[in-house]
């Protein structure tokens, strides 16, 4: 057996016992066997890793079903692509288990807990390990419905549960067009496994306008489950999951499928430019829009969630300038500094019992030294200050933004210093100044313990030196990461080799780039310092709210535009089709009627049964009568 | 003992059988009824396992002359007691032993009148099978109308306040959909011949065992130039024969190449018509559908378990079986229309599952919206869209079954279904909410579950056909969001938030071992079957290819 088959089977073991026995098992053992499972996957994947040859491979696990001349097998994909997101998913994983050991500890819920994240990180590596795009599918639905589970993980708040069900009906829409992009895919080339499908798509012109829709439909399903407009709004509302679920699910892996899957297509879409042009300006209205809202938040996840649907965005923007290794790049770099923002502010939640309004934090830095310091250190690593990862990342596709449309760019780095700007803003209010919560709240401030805090630091060195995976040559570096991923675009570069010539930007041009960026995130800063050091301003009370700031607050109203053009139509359509249509049309005057009116028709025949001899012979005489008439008709009229 | 006979028989002797007990036996009559369903279970699935899947055509046949009269110049009639099973039905019969398993096990809450109940229990699970398995049309027909029989009993009787209403609406419209049936099985009695009794009517060969195909052909020959004395023609209803266009007599009024019409319609795209609506009601399609919500909302939890599991799949096999193998020119020639009524069910359907206030109401709706993929997939005339039709049917069996568990648990404690009625059981119920989350994203396609294949491939097989257009498929797949809806939001408004009702929460007890007892395999093997649809695929994949050679 292949050592790959254990990857997603050791997490779904893992599942199976903390689901089927999380009364029976002990607490301890159950953060044991959650942790351990998927520890045990990133064991395996760093030593496929490590022993990787460069030749993508499949390895077959069964043969799924034949239908018709249609045959599907259950594969997995093992190139540089998937052994990337493997090591994302399974070692941020494990950090985020291990976290969880300490952040979980008081939850009833805990052994149903593992097993949910657990049951997660098995679909999440189907999805990035399945070896067409069926399998991606499963993963893709798998996510969902774990992330269903976990977002109302305390169903006892109502909200909780809405939330839960818009995600997984927002995603649903977004897996419509995935779906359709499928029925395409098979009806275009009659398979759907990778290794099939991408070389015969080498072989089609650019500007084929099967691909458009197909590469469209691709990208509907990838806006649903990576939150770009119009289907971004579940995002936010998925914070009321607990905050390990925040980090690993809705920052670091789940939310980046899309940015994967488009990766993973990338010869489709290198043929269709068109589609690229429209993702890549729904990327940049998504990050521009969600940084915009970020600004105004104060609750310190919903900054952060606003924060990952811009990022999202940022990456989507990679990818539609054709810049694949930049989006995906991206992906990585903000796994590390994500999920350690969120870790950070999952610490400093559990520190405050359970607040998460920044208004009423402050000052605490010094209560919780090692969570503030890795936080500072993902707040510098978004905020695209060098060396920190983030700046290598966002700087890359900021380069491939410019050379595709300078103005792009300009609104990009707009959106950046709105980053930087909210990040330290949340910094500022969260962990300087005085202390602006209860005194009991106070009483209760303490570090984190060790199993919350060692992922933290883990994650801060990621946060710092991850940039170094790929540094340009521009910077002395040697873009790793681009020759590393380098044969996965082998198809795309054989059907438009000019897609692939990189940036052609000379290095005057190139500095002079990174210098705006930094020195705007450096204005955004001191900006920030100013108005909540040195003016101590705290933000003001939702009531006192108004103007163009309560319209951003109030995130534009979206979710009510949402709500009264197509939550509250498609309600009426529902309580008409059966009030009015359903009983009223097809049961009343349909069904009922024709039985009213052969009742009504009996009511009347029944008249002519009066039992009155006298009346039947006079009946029968004129009967008789009328026939005659008839049969002699021909006689009588001539 | 033949094996086909014997799962009709079985549990028709044994309604007999509890008919003659005596009224203190009381308590058995459940364990009696269990422990058959139980046999006919492991007899089925002996079928299943011993069916050759290479193997094209009916297996375990079995044909006895039954009805043989001469009718002067209408010829001679001739009704076989005709069995056998193929791809399509034997996936049918397993279900119908699972479901009236599950319905057995789930009828021990019924506390009245048992031995009546049980007795037409056993006789509704003989009649559903013969409909299965019959390859006489006449044979089938019986069995379709018989059946109605304790279905209105079985609603009339243990049913809800307004049992009366719904089982009367279910006898009418069921049976009118059934008139629509027999004029057509009296059009093919007049236009099709059984070519081997015909030889030996004729004279053409003395003994049964020496017809060939060289006879065969010699007596098609004939008919069709008219050589046969009409009063020698041997009609037939059975379905082997009159799939073949070859056995109509020409100039009949079914013959494809005679062509007649009727007001003015091709009389073969009418009887097609017919046929096709008398089965719909089955189904039942948008807009024949309104006795189905009554049905379910009145009937005991048990009988809407049949109902759903069961019933309804004869409405579907019968378009396969019957409508489109006798007439496959009309459904081509009505292929667009099936596919536009199959994408107003599912989507018609969806939207009342919405705005419902009662757990069953919603439940059956949802049903509605599910048999339109059959209808979907169906119209579509492809390897996919066939396929993906019987494993819908077969899919919808499992799950709707255990829907109507759901709400039945529920029921029994309160007697009370509105979903308004109560909010945050999964508190007090955690294992109920458990397995009502596996029926629901069951049900509502989750890959990994058999609601998904059946549902993605009919949406697949019907992109892939030329018949279908596309705007449909994608008005389908709409379905599919607003499935999740409904579902998600009855599942919130139950199970999650604080809990609440207005009854007495000391009666919202977590499942009880009968009750995890049906809904645990169930669940299980949606599961099995959603992991490994090869199961399913491999029996009905030969009969699909066979069934398409048609179009």
């Amino acid at each position: 057996m292949n050592l790959a088959i254990l990857i997603p089977l050791l997490p779904f073991l893992g599942f199976l016992i903390n689901g089927l026995g999380f009364r029976r098992i002990p607490k301890a053992a159950v953060g044991l066997i959650g942790t351990g499972a998927v520890l045990g996957s990133f064991a395996i994947v760093l030593s496929l890793f490590s022993g990787f040859t460069g030749t993508a491979q499949v390895v077959p696990v069964y043969d799924w079903f034949t239908v018709g001349d249609f045959n599907v097998s259950f594969g997995f994909q093992i190139d540089q692509l998937s052994l990337l997101m493997m090591l994302i998913i399974t070692g941020i994983g494990s950090l985020i288990h291990l976290y969880s050991i300490g952040y979980m500890h008081h939850d009833e819920g805990f052994g149903k807990f593992f097993a949910f994240l657990n049951l997660f990180v098995f679909f999440m590596l189907l999805l990035v390990m399945g070896s067409n795009y069926l399998v991606m599918f499963i993963g893709w639905e798998g996510v969902g419905l774990c992330s269903y589970l976990l977002i109302g993980f305390w169903n006892k708040n109502p909200e909780y549960g809405y939330a839960a069900r818009k995600a997984f009906v927002m995603n649903r829409i977004g897996d419509l067009g995935f779906l359709i992009g499928i029925f395409l895919i098979v009806a275009r080339f009659g398979s759907l496994e990778f290794a099939s499908v991408f070389p015969a798509a080498a072989q089609l012109q650019t500007g084929d306008a099967g691909l458009f829709w197909i590469t469209f439909c691709l990208f509907i399903g990838a806006m649903g489950k990576s939150a770009q407009i119009p289907l971004y709004t579940w995002l936010p509302d998925a914070m009321a999951g607990p905050t390990p679920v925040s980090a690993l699910i809705h920052a670091a892996t789940m939310v980046t499928a899309g940015i994967y899957m488009i990766v993973r297509s990338n010869v489709l879409y290198t043929l269709a430019p068109e589609t690229l042009h429209i993702i890549g300006w729904v990327a940049l209205a998504t990050a521009l829009l969600a940084a915009s809202i970020g600004l105004f938040q104060n609750d310190i996840k919903k900054v952060l969630a606003y924060s990952t649907v811009s990022q999202l965005g940022y990456m989507f923007m990679g990818l539609g300038m054709g810049a694949y290794t930049s989006g995906f790049f991206h992906v990585m770099t903000h796994a590390f500094f994500k999920a350690l923002l969120f870790l950070g502010a999952g610490s400093v939640i559990h520190a405050m019992s359970d607040e998460q309004d920044i208004r009423y934090m402050g000052g605490l830095r010094k209560k919780l030294p090692i969570t503030f310091t890795t936080f500072l250190l993902g707040t510098i690593a978004i905020s695209g200050i060098p060396p920190f990862a983030g700046f290598f990342s966002k700087d890359e596709i900021l380069a491939h933004v410019y050379e595709h449309s300078p103005l792009m760019w300009g609104l990009a780095v707009f959106g950046s210093m709105m980053t930087a700007f909210y990040m330290f803003r949340l910094l500022f209010l969260t962990f300087f100044g005085e202390f602006r919560g209860t005194h009991e709240q106070e009483h209760h401030l303490h570090e984190s313990p060790l199993t919350m805090t060692l992922p933290l630091m883990v994650l801060a060195v990621l946060s710092v030196i991850g940039g170094f995976f790929n540094v340009p040559e521009i910077l002395g570096g040697t873009a790793k990461l681009e020759q590393f991923l380098d044969p996965i675009y082998q198809y795309a570069r054989q059907a438009n080799p000019e897609a692939f010539a990189g940036v052609h930007l000379d290095h005057s041009t190139e500095f002079m780039l990174m210098g705006v960026s930094v020195a705007g995130a450096v204005i955004s800063i001191i900006a920030a310092w100013v108005i909540y050091i040195s003016r101590k301003s705290v933000p003001a009370p939702d009531e006192q709210v108004s103007g163009l700031q309560q319209v951003i607050y109030r995130k534009y109203y979206i979710d009510e535009l949402y709500d009264a053009v197509f939550v509250k139509p498609i309600q009426a359509l529902s309580r008409f089709f059966y009030s009015v249509v359903d009983k009223g049309g097809i049961d009343r005057f349909g069904v009922e009627g024709v039985g009213r009116f052969v009742k009504g028709l009996a009511n009347e025949f029944r008249l002519l049964q009066t039992g009155a001899t006298g009346f039947y012979v006079l009946m029968m005489v004129t009967g008789i009568a009328v026939i005659l008439v008839y049969s002699l008709r021909s006689l009588i009229f001539g | 003992m033949p094996i086909l006979t014997t799962l009709i028989f079985l549990p028709l002797l044994g309604a007999i059988g509890l008919l003659c007990l005596p009224d203190s036996a009381r308590p058995v009559f459940r364990w009696v009824t269990l422990v058959l369903c139980a046999l006919h279970l492991a007899l089925s699935s002996w079928l299943w396992l011993s069916f050759d899947k290479q193997l094209i055509g009916y297996q375990f046949t079995e044909t006895f002359d039954w009805i043989t009269l001469t009718l002067g110049q209408f010829g001679v009639i001739s009704i076989d007691y005709a069995l056998g099973v193929d791809g399509l039905s034997l996936p049918m019969v397993w279900l119908t032993s699972l479901v009236m398993l599950v319905g057995a096990v789930s009828s021990f809450e019924i506390k009245t009148k048992e031995k009546a109940y049980f007795s037409l229990y056993l006789l509704l699970t003989g009649t559903v099978v013969g409909c299965f398995v019959a390859l006489d049309l006449f044979l089938f027909f019986l069995f379709f109308e018989f059946m109605l029989l304790p279905m209105y009993f079985l609603v009339g009787l243990w049913g809800g306040p307004r049992r009366e209403y719904a089982s009367l609406k279910f006898f009418l419209y069921t049976l009118a959909g059934s008139v629509f049936i027999l004029l057509v099985m009296i059009a093919l009695y007049l236009s099709a011949v059984d070519p081997a009794e015909t030889a030996l009517s004729v004279g053409l060969v003395k003994d049964r065992a020496m017809i060939t195909d060289q006879v065969l052909d010699q007596v098609h020959l004939a008919i069709s130039q008219l050589q046969v004395d009409p009063a020698q023609l041997v009609h037939t209803f059975d379905l082997r024969y009159l799939s073949d266009p070859a056995n109509y007599v020409p100039e009949s009024l079914l013959s494809t190449m005679a062509g007649h019409e009727i007001f003015g319609m091709s009389a073969r795209l009418l009887a097609f018509a017919l046929l096709f609506i008398g089965f719909a009601v089955k189904l039942p399609m948008v807009p024949l559908h309104t006795w189905l919500p009554d049905a379910h909302v009145e009937a005991p939890t048990p009988i809407s378990v049949v109902l759903a599991g069961i019933l309804l799949k004869i409405g579907g096999y019968g378009f396969f079986r019957i409508a489109y193998e006798l007439f496959p020119d009309g459904a081509v020639y009505f292929a667009a229309w099936i596919a536009g009524l199959g994408v107003l069910s599912i989507v018609y359907g969806a939207f009342n599952a919405l705005s419902q206030n009662d757990l069953k109401r919603m439940i059956a709706y949802s049903s509605v919206s599910h048999m339109g993929f059959v209808l979907l997939g169906l119209a579509a005339l492809t390897p996919e869209g066939a396929n993906a039709a019987i494993y819908q049917l077969f899919s919808h069996g499992i799950l709707s079954p255990m829907l109507f568990l759901v709400a039945g648990v529920i029921y029994e404690r309160t007697h009370d279904r509105s979903i308004d009625g109560y909010r945050g059981l999964a508190t007090p119920m955690p294992s109920y909410a458990a397995w009502t989350a596996v029926a629901f994203f069951a049900s509502l396609g989750l890959p990994g579950f058999s609601g998904f294949i059946g549902e993605f491939f009919s949406l697949m097989g019907a992109f892939n056909s030329t018949y279908v257009p596309v705007w449909m498929v994608v008005a389908g797949g709409f379905g599919l969001v607003l499935g999740a809806g409904y579902f998600l939001w009855t599942f919130q408004r139950v199970f999650l938030g604080k809990t609440w009702t207005m009854h007495d929460t000391s009666v919202l007890t977590d499942l009880t071992f009968r009750e995890k007892a049906m809904l645990v395999p169930l669940g299980l093997l949606s599961l099995a079957f959603g992991i490994l649809p090869g199961t399913l695929f491999s029996i009905t994949e030969g009969y699909v290819m066979e069934f398409l050679k048609k179009f």
